[in-house]
């Protein structure tokens, strides 16, 4: 069945378009693009004021399947991301078992061809049970399905086991995805280490616990070849660091989360609230506004929400004892749209390189171009639309976000996945 | 009556609140000269210790208090508690709360851990020590025994000697001088500060020699190696040569100046053995203090109740 996406604003800078026009959608393709298109069979969909752009995708997910299905599975994760406007996700091998052979990429892959709501890009692990020691499958990974390669969740410690890695990654041409955190230096941090670790008598964790892993992993990365992607970057100093790398040609990417972005430490208070309890930590305001300026001058090439959802009674800990992270599917679009978009420090250009384009060549995910020809997983985005961020708010089986009792601007309206639709007037189809 | 329901950590008392509760220890400690030393006050009122770190000294001078003022007393331990078979705090609140207990005393290895418990519970909470944060009834007995010694608060400077980073003693000691006026100097070597003591309030200083002359109180902390991940310094030997307080110290510090220790002491390490014996030494009066500090916080949270029973 055909569908007609009318007057709305088709933004995809990577084809040189933004302006106001109809797209035809035809199977799983994009069959037409121009003005006063009709249909002479088929639905139309109304995106007058609406903002069209190429599917947006999240690089950095955890969707707990399998293991940790009481927190999130593959079917409540990718209804969450069509809720927040993505038509695909990359989800992490943290899951139990690790995902760190060919038979785990395959039951990922089958899971979500089954009850996926969005395409999902498993990406597999660096090392056997992500405990840095031994080298994972990564070519019989490649060869189930997966894209890229991370140990996420636990840093790889040792150099000369990174060097290895990377080496290795390097046949493939595959990318490594590192998280970046000296364990040594972190101990039993929980807080960014400063103002926030004295006040609340917390364990610091040093900014710089973070920068000189990504200082290795440059100096590692320009030794082997190796393409690296940064995951979740959070200082100044690694915002630097990607910056030189780039000047010096290197291929070298970094992605940024949501809640690093949009808060700092001061989000951290004696209400101990275990939601914007991180890995890596809320930062200072001076890193936050130099994560700003990285993503707006090109230096962080994307967001990624790294999206880790939690039970309450996991949550309902201590602050020292209760898990790291936050949600983030659900709550990244209408962020960015309320503080970058709608304070005009970005323009939707911006947000598709961000979310869109700049992702997919991260990862080297297929390219979605809006032209004729080009699959159909496209966006549509209400910037006026009003979001209160409440429990009942999410898709996903968990709602530990930092960003609980906000009211943010703008969200997505439509999701179509290779010309399927999974959100419509912002409700996930069934 | 306070400011507040809870006495969680040093900013939910105002300066005035302070005043009065050291003001009303005043009264209390007059009664535990007694040969009686029991008031009906809060008789039918219900105090539970929630020790669910190891404590004897704080749970103890807690327990005096409360018995002293009448109240029905629950020691609810981590040895026989539901914690240790894996139950949560929120739980464990929720559960004191349906057994209708008035104030709740907690000491708990993590901090924000009271803070939870006032989130769940309608009773009011003393914060009895949590994780590396605060102790809030250590810092006002503290304030209570420099003012019984020294006559004023406001203007003394107080240097606090030890393990920094890790002390819930100083977390609230620091914050509650500055409220008072006082000059709160922490001296340490750089591995046993805190990131950024001036957040807390305090000046920093690395060489005990060159501050004793100011001080008007030295207090020495326990030097805690269970906690720190890894000696901060090369041996017991070398701190207590640096940062131990000893006779030769002593006789450094102005003549009226007086040497404190949060208890309990090790002797030789952060304080010699003649010094903690001396009559410069008020550790045993922190002690005595602490029981009318703890009645007149409990008295004065119970009491500012609208149901007026306590009173």
């Amino acid at each position: 069945m055909a569908l007609l996406l009318k007057g709305g604003r088709v933004v995809d800078p990577a084809v040189g378009l933004d302006r106001v026009c109809d797209i035809v959608i035809d199977g799983d393709r994009i069959a037409e693009i121009g003005d006063d298109l009709t249909l002479a069979k088929g639905t139309t969909i109304e995106c007058a004021e609406k903002i069209v752009m190429p599917g947006l995708v999240d690089v950095h997910v955890h969707l707990r399947e399998p293991g940790y299905e009481y927190k999130e599975d593959i079917a409540s994760g990718t209804r969450a991301a069509a809720h927040g406007g993505f038509t695909a996700v990359a989800c992490m091998p943290n899951t139990n078992p690790v995902c760190d052979e060919g038979s785990a990429v395959r039951f990922i892959v089958e899971r979500a061809a089954e009850r996926g709501k969005v395409r999902v890009h498993p990406i597999g692990a660096l090392t056997v049970g992500l405990k840095g020691q031994a080298l994972a499958e990564m070519g019989d990974m490649l060869a189930a399905g997966a894209v890229a390669f991370s140990d996420d969740g636990e840093g790889v410690q040792n150099t000369g086991m990174m060097r290895l890695i990377m080496d290795y990654a390097k046949q493939f041409d595959a990318v490594v995805v590192a998280h970046s955190e000296d364990e040594a230096l972190v101990g039993k941090g929980v807080v960014n280490e400063g103002v926030v670790s004295t006040r609340l008598g917390m364990a610091g964790w040093p900014a710089a616990a973070e920068d000189i892993m990504i200082m290795r992993d440059i100096r590692l990365a320009e030794l082997t070849g190796c393409r690296l992607h940064v995951a979740h970057i959070s200082t100044a100093g690694s915002v630097e660091l990607v910056r030189q790398a780039k000047a010096k040609g290197l291929r070298v990417t970094a992605e940024v989360t949501p809640h690093h972005l949009f808060l700092d430490e001061e989000a951290v208070t004696n209400a101990y609230d275990t939601n914007v309890k991180m890995n890596p930590p809320l930062r200072s305001a001076a890193d936050r506004e130099a994560l700003v300026e990285g993503l707006l001058d090109g230096t962080i090439d994307c967001i990624a929400t790294d999206h880790a959802p939690h039970a309450p009674h996991e949550k309902a800990l201590e602050f020292e004892l209760a898990p790291f992270g936050s949600t983030g599917l659900e709550t990244a679009l209408p962020l960015v749209i309320t503080n970058l978009i709608a304070t005009n420090r970005a323009a939707w250009a911006d947000v598709a390189r961000w979310m869109a384009i700049n992702p997919r060549a991260a990862l080297k995910l297929p390219e979605v171009r809006l032209e004729v020809g080009g699959v159909a997983d496209l966006t549509v985005i209400d910037p006026e639309a009003k979001v209160d961020v409440t429990a009942e708010f999410f898709q996903s089986k968990s709602a530990n976000s930092a960003f609980l009792r906000a009211t943010l601007l703008g969200k997505a309206t439509e999701v179509f996945v290779g010309g399927r639709i999974a959100l419509r007037n912002g409700k996930v189809v069934d | 009556m306070l400011s507040n329901r809870h006495i969680i950590e040093m900013s939910d008392l105002t300066p005035d609140d302070i005043m009065l509760i050291l003001d009303t220890a005043e009264s209390f400690k007059e009664v535990n000269e007694r040969r009686i030393k029991k008031l009906p006050t809060l008789r039918g009122r219900t105090v539970v210790n929630l020790f669910l770190e190891p404590s004897t000294r704080t749970r103890t001078s807690f327990e005096l208090a409360a018995k002293r003022l009448s109240a029905d007393g629950i020691n609810f331990s981590a040895s026989t508690s539901a914690t240790v078979k894996g139950e949560s705090l929120v739980d464990t609140a929720e559960t004191l709360s349906a057994m209708a207990c008035d104030l709740v005393i907690i000491r708990h290895k993590y901090a924000g851990a009271p803070r939870m418990l006032a989130d769940h519970m309608d009773a009011h909470i003393i914060n009895g020590g949590d994780g590396m944060h605060q102790h809030p009834t250590q810092a006002l007995l503290d304030l209570f025994t420099m003012r019984e010694k020294l006559g004023r608060l406001e203007g003394l400077t107080v240097g606090i000697v030890g393990d920094i980073s890790h002390s819930r003693v100083a977390g609230s000691l620091i914050p509650a001088l500055r409220m008072v006026g006082a000059r709160p100097i922490v001296v340490a070597p750089p591995t046993l500060l805190p990131a950024r003591p001036d957040v807390l309030g305090a000046e920093v200083a690395t060489s005990l020699d060159d501050v004793l002359p100011e001080l008007d109180v030295a207090y020495m902390l326990r030097i805690q190696m269970e906690r720190a991940e890894g000696m901060p310094f090369p041996s017991v030997r070398e701190y207590a040569n640096l940062f131990g307080m000893n006779s030769a110290r002593l006789a450094k510090m102005p003549p009226h100046a007086i040497v404190m220790h949060p208890g309990p002491m090790n002797r030789g390490v952060e304080i010699s053995s003649h010094v903690a014996d001396s009559p410069r030494s008020v550790v045993l009066d922190q002690v005595n203090a602490g029981v009318a500090v703890r009645m007149a916080a409990m008295y004065l949270l119970l009491g500012g109740d609208a149901s007026g029973t306590a009173a």
